[in-house]
């Protein structure tokens, strides 16, 4: 009985506590609310926004609601921290391993990359590439392609876009592909260890996803046409591309700034996971012939990998969630769009900061979910 | 002991009751907000992070501007001082919030007066100060003289959380024109983008594109285009439920108008005392009891004039002599080709 008051006890009046604050903070807010006259709702989601906004993934305009432009904020969000997730691993991992390269020069190369830019604050990086590169690059109409097509100016980078035709035909080669790799892979294994038997399934994979999607090209009615960025006369000096795709700079210059802060992070992450596993693995492997790709592939990345996994989830968990500094180069995320002008239009402080607090957390959540479900599978199975 | 805890309780008790009677029947005439005002010694008034000829601080932290000045004028009256004012800078995105939470008691912020903001989010607009129009700024070499000139993917460069993201809107789809907004935070970030050529247009109130035109790097480069595509009455802001601190901000920015109107100003505002005009003399507090409805003296309007001055002096003082905008225009009296018209003080 002692016992069980002692355990309970304290759990209890925490749990008392908690929710006593979040009952006198919202009382407190409904009363203050009222006092001023403001009254709380979510109806305002549906109606119509009447603002635009410059870089949307989904069609929108002034016309839509609220809602939205609460989506299209969102999914900018989502499309910045996924770029530079992507490119903040690879330059991560190689600046990582560079860093415990024998190579004098590589090596201390890799060391300066780090310290410089884990060592200046963010923003100030975004204002750097944002401002400086921004002034640096040429205007339209003296722009020099790039590869050709491309064209990259102060007003944003313009590359081609594609017109497919019959593209469903082309995504379902590309899906043949991926599950006759997934077969053939099957069947490799299944046959070293039964028969002890090797084939060379990187190449062939990578075969078939030439192949497969190339057939629907000659066969199956699939073509694809560029459409190329032209310019165009806004007036007497001021010019733009018209057609193709404009990545605006705004987005570039947060992908910069985000991708090299936090790859330094994650080039660290790495060199410790690395230098995590003992010499001795290292050797004993190479003593049983196999070879130092093997070595690598096999023996010491699926030990780091344990290593480096959960810190750098975190390193993605800041790179999310300073992606809100966006609003600070106009590029419309969803503190920019969402928390910055519909909040200003609508007035709906608590609603919006609300929503987009609980945004974040689950969009962090999520990412923390996939990671952990990852570390999760390559953790030491004990038997 | 338990009799004493009794009798305190009781005692405390009784004496709520009486509180909660008193300002129940007071509430009428008292203002809350004044009480505060009086008690802090200071008004609480939230302006721009630097709008030359409205709000802007210089080296050593005073402000000045038309919109600094109703807010002397307001602690003038209320407190004797026109200097007993503290200064909070908003952005745009912070300023209703400060009001509405009570950081603030007035906010004089070239803010745009319009009915959603009246209406939905517990702000009171007491009058106009300034009356601007949103206008379009370019480079001079362009060779765009009007805003029908405009072409689709025209990239506008502008204020975040304003009034101006919905003119723009309404205007380049009203002309059917596709429009790239580049939309930020700061009027300085707007124009340093402005500047490194990331957009083709600029676009704010008027007033607003006069005052950054100075910030560029060469101003002569540029022009503010003729039209004038929206309405915006710019003025201060109350929180709702505090109405006799509405009218005594509205009162005291009226009294400014009306004194030019009467050809009032700081110096000789005591001599009109002896005015053979009666609205004069009700103007500098030397006849009727004005004051008196809001729970003021009889010289809270003379103050007003004699320490922040009349409406034409602040316009002198804060636009015209800062060379922001010379010409009057609209913000003129209506006896003089103007809109200025408030209701008269009596």
């Amino acid at each position: 009985m002692n016992n069980i008051v002692k355990r309970y006890i304290p759990q209890i009046l925490v749990i008392l506590f908690v929710v006593l604050i979040f009952g006198f903070l919202t009382l407190n807010a409904q009363t203050n609310m009222d006092n001023r006259g403001i009254d709380f709702g979510f109806g305002f989601l549906s109606q119509e926004s009447s603002f635009d906004v410059q870089f949307s993934l989904i069609e929108y305009s002034g016309s839509d609601s609220y809602a939205r432009a609460f989506l299209v904020g969102l999914l900018n969000t989502l499309l910045v921290s996924f770029i530079s997730i992507i490119i903040c691993t690879i330059l991560g991992v190689v600046i990582g391993v560079a860093r415990l390269s024998s190579n004098y020069l590589i090596k201390n190369s890799a060391a300066w990359y780090v310290e410089f830019f884990r060592n200046i604050p963010l923003l100030l990086q975004i204002f750097f590439w944002y401002y400086a590169a921004l002034r640096a690059l040429p205007m339209p109409e003296k722009a020099n392609a790039w590869f050709g097509v491309t064209y990259m100016t102060v007003k944003g980078y313009y590359i081609p876009s594609m017109v497919w035709q019959n593209l469903n035909i082309f995504l379902y080669s590309g899906l043949a592909a991926i599950i006759a790799i997934i077969v053939l892979r099957y069947y490799a294994n299944n046959l070293r260890d039964t028969k002890g038997k090797q084939i060379p399934v990187l190449l062939y994979s990578a075969a078939l996803l030439i192949v497969l999607p190339l057939l629907s090209f000659l066969f199956g009615g699939v073509s694809l046409e560029f459409e190329i960025p032209e310019l165009k006369k806004l007036s007497k000096i001021s010019y733009i591309y018209e057609g193709g795709i404009s990545l605006p700079p705004e987005l570039i210059a947060l992908v910069l700034a985000l991708s090299l802060y936090t790859s330094t992070f994650v080039a660290e992450c790495v060199r410790a996971g690395i230098e995590g596993v003992s010499k001795g693995q290292k050797e004993a492997a190479a003593s049983v012939g196999l070879t130092p790709n093997q070595v690598l592939k096999l023996v010491i990345m699926p030990q780091a990998l344990r290593i480096i996994i959960p810190p750098t989830t975190n390193q993605y968990l800041n790179l999310t969630k300073n992606s809100s500094l966006a609003a600070a180069i106009a590029y419309p995320d969803l503190v920019l769009v969402f928390a910055g002008t519909a909040l200003m239009q609508t007035g709906k402080a608590i609603e919006i900061v609300s929503i987009t607090m609980l945004t974040y957390l689950t969009i962090s959540l999520t990412i923390a979910a996939i990671m952990n479900w990852y570390n999760k599978k390559i953790e030491i199975k004990e038997k | 002991m338990f009799k004493i805890i009794k009798q305190l309780t009781s005692a405390v008790a009784m004496f709520a009751v009486l509180f909660a009677f008193s300002s129940e029947t007071m509430a009428a005439k008292k203002s809350k907000t004044l009480e505060n005002t009086k008690k802090r010694g200071f008004v609480r008034c939230g302006v721009s992070q630097g709008l030359p000829g409205f709000s802007n601080a210089d080296e050593s932290g005073n402000w000045t501007g038309i919109d600094v000045d109703v807010c002397r004028a307001v602690a003038a009256a209320t407190l004797g001082d026109a200097t007993k004012v503290k200064f909070t800078p908003l952005s745009a995105k912070e300023r209703f919030t400060a009001l509405t939470s009570g950081e603030i008691d007035i906010l004089s912020r070239n803010t745009t007066w319009t009915l959603s903001r009246d209406a939905d989010i517990g702000l009171t607009f007491v009058g106009v100060n300034f009356y601007d129009g949103q206008g379009f700024m370019v480079r001079k070499g362009s060779g765009i003289a009007s805003t029908s000139e405009f072409k689709n993917g025209t990239s506008v460069c502008t204020n975040l959380g304003t009034t101006t993201e919905l003119n723009m809107r309404d205007f380049f789809d009203s002309k059917g024109i596709s429009y790239e907004p580049v939309v930020f935070e700061k009027a300085d970030e707007v124009v340093a983008a402005y500047d490194a050529g990331r957009c083709d247009t600029y676009t704010t109130d008027k007033s607003g594109l006069a005052a950054q035109r100075t910030k560029l790097s060469a101003p002569d480069d540029h022009v503010v285009l003729p039209e004038t595509i929206s309405k915006e009455p710019l003025g201060p802001v109350v929180r709702q439920g505090d109405s006799v601190w509405e009218d005594i901000v509205r009162w005291s920015l009226n009294t400014m108008i009306e004194a030019e109107e009467y050809g009032v100003n700081s110096s000789n505002a005591d001599m009109m005392k002896t005015s053979n005009n009666p609205a004069i003399k009700r103007l500098v507090g030397a006849e009727g009891e004005l004051g008196a409805a809001f729970g003021l003296d009889n010289d809270w309007n003379l103050r007003i004039i004699k320490q922040v001055g009349n409406y034409g002096e602040s316009y002198k003082r804060n636009i015209a002599d800062t060379g922001i905008l010379p010409d009057r225009g609209p913000n003129e009296l209506w006896t003089k080709g103007g809109i200025l018209y408030v209701p008269p003080a009596r």
